[in-house]
């Protein structure tokens, strides 16, 4: 070429920024593992004070209970209805209860609760603590010999870790009972049939798996939301960011951890 | 007494504080002037170990903390009360729990009561004990400012940094303050570095005052050689004049 940029050079820059980028990728997981486990060494050296973790708990368990009971109930009502169009005249509608739990106590209960929570909970964590960072409130912590760590963020990951399973199971029951509702109402299946389902189909090693994913789910959010309100910088723009940033990742996070643990307990664990 | 060498950070493109030397001595007040965006805040912020700086070495009393992890900064940091510029009081607890805080982490064998008396007393102190239960969002600039001062001072600090304590008051509150920081000094004996770029504060408060201008101190002199002297950038910040040695950013 005439000004001299040979295509070596252009990949060359492409393969700069790339690697430039993962760099920050990485760099960003680094950080995120840091505050974990310093989270966790504080924690256990001396743990938090059970007044704030209570407190926490009130706020992101109790707090969302109507939110959740929103979301399941209708998660109920539409595994009903899609699972009753793709049976059509194939299986019978005494299975449709037993598909529903399943699929609900293993999947869409934790996830769907999840992201909900992950929604709701991480952006008001990133937010408050964005807001403390930006206003010299976690430097103030620091200045008094406070571990930010330990004093904001284990008590909100360990609140997380703890309701997000009561909340999960929560979820699980209502959204059976929302598909019982639209089986029985809509979609004439008689009662007995669809209680009846339920008992053949449970499996305790589903809601145990559905379960611990939830937990796992719980310390992604708590993190995701503390890590995100800690990097915040420049005001209230930075605090929007931050935001958004702890709501995106942990939700991406929180469907790659899906996979990975499915794999992990129906694969292994409980194959 | 704090042994600053050398001090040096680069904040993105700009190279905030620049091999700075500074001694502050037991006891006396230091007040660090200089125009905005000279690195003052950025100085008091490596005395009590939030920021690491690039090179330089900072000793407290002896002990260097430069390099210091934030676990064995933890005990350093105790030794130290920091007024900050908006107060930085923790929004979501009242004015008294705020100053409570500290109390209730470190010294355990404290009884709620003691407690509870040394915090009125501490609020006592800046004229606040009214204010005890109030939230910090329904007070006033001058009053955060001396919450923020009665929380420094609740674990009977051997240092005191304030971080710009007059800078957004209006003059009358804006000498409350000072003589606050006066009344302290007095009470308590303690060694404190004043940030600021209110030269009037300055008078009131120093013992001994430097000016800070591109990362290093330019002039070092007790309040009243201040007064008097011809250093021409000393002289430009003083009379707050635009033409000088001192470039406006």
């Amino acid at each position: 070429m005439s000004n001299g940029v040979t295509p070596d050079d252009i990949a060359l820059q492409g393969f700069r920024f790339a690697r430039a980028r993962l760099g920050d990728w990485l760099a960003e997981v680094g950080r995120t593992a840091m505050l974990m486990f310093e989270t966790a060494g504080v924690s256990l050296q001396r743990l938090p004070a059970g007044r704030l973790v209570v407190q926490q708990m009130q706020a992101i368990g109790v707090q969302s209970l109507w939110l959740v009971i929103v979301v399941s109930l209708f998660t109920g009502a539409v595994a009903a209805v899609q699972a009753a169009y793709q049976f059509s005249s194939v299986v019978p509608l005494k299975y449709l209860s037993g598909v529903i739990l399943r699929s609900v106590v293993i999947e869409l209960g934790p996830v769907l609760t999840a992201l909900v929570i992950g929604g709701r909970v991480g952006a008001a964590l990133a937010a408050e603590l964005g807001t403390m960072k930006v206003t010299e409130q976690i430097d103030a912590l620091r200045a008094m010999g406070i571990s930010p760590a330990r004093y904001l963020v284990a008590p909100r990951v360990l609140a997380a870790l703890l309701m997000l399973p009561v909340l999960t199971i929560y979820a699980d029951a209502i959204a059976i009972f929302g598909g019982y509702v639209v089986a029985v109402g809509a979609l004439d299946v008689p009662s007995p049939t669809y209680l009846q389902g339920l008992r053949e189909f449970f499996r305790m090693k589903d809601l145990l798996s559905g379960l611990i994913k939830s937990v796992f789910f719980g310390n992604i959010i708590g993190v995701m939301g503390c890590y995100h309100g800690f990097q915040t910088e420049g005001g209230a723009e930075g605090v929007g960011r931050a935001t958004t940033m702890a709501v995106v990742s942990s939700c991406v996070m929180i469907l790659i951890v899906d996979y990975v643990l499915a794999t992990v307990l129906f694969r292994i664990l409980f194959a | 007494m704090i042994e600053i060498r050398g001090l040096a950070k680069r904040l993105g493109r700009r190279q905030v504080l620049d091999g700075l030397d500074l001694d502050v001595r037991k006891g006396e007040t230091l007040v660090v002037l200089g125009p905005s965006g000279t690195g003052k805040s950025v100085l008091l912020k490596h005395i009590i170990g939030l920021m690491k700086p690039d090179a330089g070495s900072i000793r407290i009393d002896g002990e260097e903390i430069v390099g210091l992890g934030e676990r064995a900064l933890m005990p350093v940091r105790r030794r130290f009360g920091m007024l900050f510029q908006g107060a930085a009081l923790l929004d979501s607890m009242t004015v008294g729990e705020n100053v409570a805080l500290a109390m209730q982490e470190h010294a355990r064998g404290l009884g709620e009561a003691e407690v509870r008396t040394r915090v009125l007393e501490r609020l006592d102190w800046v004229g606040l004990e009214d204010a005890v239960g109030l939230k910090p969002a329904s007070l006033s600039g001058g009053m955060r400012k001396r919450a923020g001062l009665a929380r420094a001072l609740a674990m009977d600090p051997e240092y005191v940094l304030y971080d710009e304590p007059t800078t957004g008051l209006d003059p009358i509150t804006a000498d409350v303050i000072n003589q606050l920081i006066r009344a302290m000094q007095q009470r308590l004996h303690v060694t404190s570095v004043v940030v600021t770029h209110d030269i009037q504060s300055a008078y009131a408060v120093a013992d001994r005052i430097v000016l800070l201008y591109q990362g290093r101190v330019r002039y070092d002199g007790t309040a009243e050689e201040t007064r008097r002297t011809d250093d021409a950038m000393m002289r430009q910040f003083i009379e707050g004049s635009s033409r000088g040695p001192i470039q406006p950013v």
